[in-house]
């Protein structure tokens, strides 16, 4: 009898799950305020139905977009994103789990990644700078809602060596500006992420950082707090603090992003669309004239054009210039040029820079290249 | 009649008593054990045997996994492992050391049991003893309900909303007690409370229906007659508690705290939320910033794919393991003399 | 002098009149002990409110239940949280599964044959495992099946790992439930000449059944919860993947998790929304046990 009605509960149960199974779907297209994503033309669209793809977090919300973008132009097809950090991305494209991957920075000698890729492509790969992401420095100091700094000055405060909102090399970049005297707290982030090597990376080209780069704060000053989320809600609490923030942070939280003086000094450059893709516009490449367009940082991190906004993060998408299999190579051209026009749409309202045209063209003329 | 109803289904009793008889079976059994045994008989015992043995089994594989995964990475540690405060796995190099985990883990769970240890005892006894026995199923359900809360959502609460809360008593600890280390000046700012007293506090609030859970039972198989002749006696209620049910439920309650100890030390999503993160070593105050073991391995879980840096956080893993290990093992060394005696 | 001495009653007053310091003691102990109750209500309601309140407004949207996130963008609130509500259920589901038989099988040998050192050894190492922190539970199941198998990340790496701690959970309330079965119902068999292994079976174990099943149940609503193996051993994916072996599965912790990334008033709707569905989903499974327990107590006489 027991048994009977206990098999019965669980009976219920599993039905249950099978009915949840079923009524489960992956379809949002027609939703509402679904903001329609930019066609693209030019496109060939076909070959693998579905691709796969890993690697950076910082990137994830901009593909995100080119997927939406992606199904849009080309119907039946489809990718599969996941934001599992730049290493893991690597290492699932080199070792032919996924079919590009998503990375913070270009695939490096030291680490023998670039023989594996070539090895796995059977072809040399490619590195595609395709997301450019603003990092905002961003303070809260009452009475303060302009703040001027560059990059001398910054690797100052995140070194320790400026401890004061009043010290005088602030005040040099503020003339006229009313600076309370109040200790600076340094917020930085505790865990491992792609913002603080560029972030780091920014202050050893522009201000002389000497404490090292990577992916794990150096300064020795401060405290963490965990991710974009740890640092933006630490900043609300700390007065007189100041942390970086990948632009959307700074944008949703309504926080403080100072003006940074580029290397050519002149005026300071405030964070916005237009200052960003100038800073993108002037980027040069290691190795220009070839199809792999692995980036000249140094070139963006100490522009000296005028009204550029030097300090973001630039993330690739890394294929191969030939895939072995003709139908993968096919659907990953398309996505490509879909993500490079229409899916750049939009693309400035979660934190990122919509790639200037003639950046979009170079990249194109690469994309188009790929077998 | 509900009463009598409870003494007869006590489980307390029922255990002492199949206990005895149990024993009794066995040896009958070792009696009749000369005839062969049926063929469905031995099946089972092994299969039962054996899935006794997968748990031993686990536990030793958990310790030589971690270990054989960790032992290259210590060796290729530049710095002392026991005694370094830096946390340095990447840009190449190893140097990686304990230290401040150990403090800050062990700072932040013995805060936590401090503070939810007697509200656990309180709570036990309330629901127990104190309140009226209708509404006490129903309140008991209220404090389960915490323990139905992931610890994610622990873990946003303490950020957005007790640490900027409770950051002015912290501020008036520390400025009246800043002479007491434990509530020192800490090496992280006290703005927005990213420290242990925090966590502790939010671990506190996690503790409370795991140690009470355990309590509430220990105390409800205090013995009713003990209870009724304490009020016969003329004893007030409060007599009565603290003659008959807190002597009775003292290791159940120490070993439910024990047991909650080893969770605080684990746990992970929301000490690793609340916690800034320091540039100095701990000085063994609760303003301390750093990380716990387990927040620590969770930061970098993005960042598994090098064996060698993965194999320091496994090793801090290790260290975790042997300290839940101990933990519990003084657990169970407390309640065992009162199941012996049962 | 004396008529007041006879006018006293023969007995003194059964109940004692109290003097004040224990009057006082019994007060302050009552006014304690109901203070705690009290203090434990207070991050309860509190917690339970700022979820609520944030979070409803995601349960009573019309996909929330039924789609997955996949091509929403971050800052568009629609879509919902099916995706992991599925992966949360399937990764449960599984590890019970496992964990389950062989946790009622270990508190069978425990209870019905468990002697000697094997047996005390046994009783010891569920204690320890009971006290495994879920991330060592992730490293560990890393270690083996990701570091030296040389597997994939995937949902049934977290349900290895949730088994783990699920496990001493299912043998702890299934011994204890064992334990709970009258000595004359086994006795009973015996006498009629059945076989140890089918008293077990067909007598015991129907007669506990409803604890163990409240016992898993209570089990399963706790690794429901746990974060800390999604992050070590699972990716996450914004669509649905019915495949626990293969691939990235989102579980609503793993969701909360990720959505961290998005600050936007949509991602922090998600954020709320997925943490109250997840309370939920842990007091339905909560509920369950209760009903199930209260359906069918055990049967002493």
């Amino acid at each position: 009898m027991k048994l009977k009605r206990q098999s019965a509960v669980l009976a219920v149960v599993a039905a249950s799950a099978v009915m949840l199974a079923a009524c489960g779907s992956d379809n949002n297209s027609g939703v509402a305020g679904a903001q329609a994503a930019g066609k693209s033309a030019n496109v060939a669209c076909g070959g693998k139905n579905t691709l796969k793809a890993s690697g950076s977090t910082a990137q994830a919300n901009a593909m995100s977009r080119f997927t939406q973008a992606f199904g849009a132009t080309c119907s039946d097809q489809d990718i599969n994103y996941n934001g599992n950090g730049s290493g893991a991305g690597v290492k699932e494209f080199t070792g032919k789990q996924t079919d590009f991957a998503g990375s913070d920075s270009a695939l490096s000698a030291e680490k023998g990644e670039i023989e594996k890729a070539k090895q796995r492509c059977g072809a040399p790969a490619w590195n595609l700078p395709m997301v450019f992401g603003p990092i905002a420095i961003t303070y809260k100091l009452d009475g303060v809602d302009d703040l001027a700094l560059d990059g001398k000055t910054l690797a100052g405060i995140f070194s320790g060596k400026i401890t004061k909102w009043n010290a005088p090399e602030i005040a040099k970049l503020n003339a006229g500006k009313k600076l309370p005297d109040q200790k600076i707290t340094v917020i930085f982030r505790s865990d491992e992420s792609g913002t603080t090597d560029n972030f780091q990376k920014y202050l050893k080209t522009a201000g002389g950082w000497d404490k090292g780069t990577g992916k794990s704060f150096n300064g020795g000053v401060g405290e963490g707090a965990k991710g974009n989320d740890g640092t933006s809600q630490a900043l609300k609490n700390a007065k007189g603090g100041i942390t970086y923030n990948e632009w959307s942070f700074a944008q949703a939280q309504k926080l403080n992003v100072a003006k940074i003086v580029n290397s050519g000094g002149g005026q300071p450059v405030e964070l916005n669309a237009a200052s960003a893709a100038k800073a993108v516009e002037a980027a040069k490449f290691k190795d220009e004239g070839s199809k792999d367009l692995e980036l000249n940082l140094d070139s963006i991190y100490g522009t000296k054009t005028a009204g550029a906004y030097p300090l973001m993060l630039a993330t690739y998408e890394i294929a191969c210039s030939k895939y072995p299999d003709a139908d993968t190579g096919k659907a990953v051209k398309a996505f490509l040029s879909v993500a490079a026009q229409g899916g750049q749409e939009g693309l400035d309202q979660n934190g990122y820079v919509k790639l200037p045209k003639q950046f979009s063209d170079k990249l194109l003329a690469s994309i188009n290249a790929i077998q | 009649m509900s009463m009598k109803d409870e003494v007869v289904s006590r489980p307390a009793g029922q255990e002492r008593e199949t206990g005895s008889m149990m024993g009794g079976m066995g040896e009958q059994e070792q009696e009749r054990g000369e005839r062969p045994k049926r063929v469905g008989d031995r099946v089972f015992r092994y299969l039962t045997t054996t899935s006794g043995l997968v748990i031993v089994v686990a536990i030793v594989l958990i310790g030589f996994f971690l270990l054989i995964k960790a032992v290259p990475s210590l060796l290729a540690d530049s710095t002392n492992f026991l005694t370094d405060w830096r946390f340095d796995t990447t840009g190449g190099k190893l140097a990686f050391g304990i230290r401040d985990m150990l403090v800050v883990t062990v700072l932040s769970s013995l805060l936590a049991l401090v503070l939810a240890m007697p509200i656990s005892l309180g709570i036990a006894l309330f629901l127990t003893q104190y309140a009226p026995r209708s509404l006490a199923r129903g309140f008991g359900y209220l404090v389960d309900l915490l323990a139905a809360v992931p610890s994610v959502v622990f873990g946003l609460w303490g950020v957005l909303v007790l640490g900027p809360a409770i950051e002015p008593v912290q501020r008036a600890l520390n400025a009246g007690l800043g002479w007491f280390p434990l509530f020192s000046d800490g090496n992280v700012s006290l703005a927005g409370g990213g420290n242990i007293f925090t966590a502790g506090v939010v671990l506190a609030v996690m503790l409370l229906p795991i140690i009470t859970s355990v309590t509430r039972e220990v105390f409800r198989q205090t013995p009713v007659n003990q209870i009724e002749g304490a009020l016969a006696l003329g004893a007030t209620k409060w007599e009565m508690v603290r003659t008959t049910v807190l002597p009775f439920g003292k290791s159940g309650f120490i070993a439910a705290s024990m047991l909650g100890l080893g969770r605080a030390l684990g746990e992970t999503i929301a000490v690793l939320m609340i916690l800034h993160t320091a540039t100095s070593p701990s000085g063994f105050s609760f303003f301390d910033g750093g990380s716990t073991f387990a927040s620590k391995i969770a930061s970098a879980a993005s960042e598994f794919s090098e064996p060698l840096p993965t194999g320091a956080f496994i090793a801090a893993g290790l260290v975790l393991f042997l300290l839940t290990f101990v933990v519990n093992a003084i657990a169970r060394s407390i309640a065992k003399p009162k199941k012996e005696k049962a | 002098m004396t008529t007041t001495e006879l006018e006293r009653p023969a007995r003194p007053p059964v109940f004692h009149h109290l003097s004040t310091g224990r009057k006082a003691r019994n007060h302050l102990a009552t006014v304690l002990v109901s203070l705690a109750f009290l203090i434990a209500l207070v991050p309860l309601v509190w917690l339970l409110a700022t979820v609520v309140i944030k979070g409803w407004r995601a349960l009573v949207s019309p996909d929330w239940f039924t789609h997955s996130l996949k091509g929403v963008l971050p800052d568009q609130f629609a879509g919902g949280i099916y995706h992991a509500l599925y992966g949360s259920l399937a990764q449960a589901l599984v590890c019970a599964v496992i964990a389950v038989p062989i946790g009622i099988l270990a508190a069978i040998y425990l209870v019905e044959y468990g002697r000697g050192w094997l047996a005390r050894l046994t009783t010891f190492m569920v204690d320890i495992l009971s006290g495994v922190p879920s991330i060592v539970a992730a490293l560990f199941i890393f270690a083996l099946w990701i570091s030296t198998f040389g597997l994939e990340q995937s949902a049934f790496a977290v349900s290895l790992a949730l088994v783990l701690l699920m496990l001493p959970v299912v043998v702890r309330s299934c011994e204890e439930m064992l334990r709970l079965v009258p000595q004359e119902l086994r006795e009973a068999s015996y006498a009629l000449g059945i076989p140890k292994w089918k008293t077990i079976v067909r007598v015991v174990l129907p007669t506990a059944l409803s604890g163990i099943v409240t016992g898993s149940m209570l089990a399963l609503a706790r690794v429901l919860g746990e974060t800390a193996p999604v992050l070590v051993l699972v990716g996450y994916s914004q669509s649905i993947n019915f495949n626990i072996f293969d691939g990235n599965m989102t579980s609503l912790p793993l969701f909360i998790y990720n959505q961290f990334t998005n600050p936007t008033a949509a991602g922090q709707l998600r954020i709320w929304g997925a943490a109250l569905t997840l309370i939920l989903l842990v007091m339905l499974f909560n509920l369950i046990a209760t009903v199930i327990s209260r359906f069918s107590a055990i049967k002493t006489k």
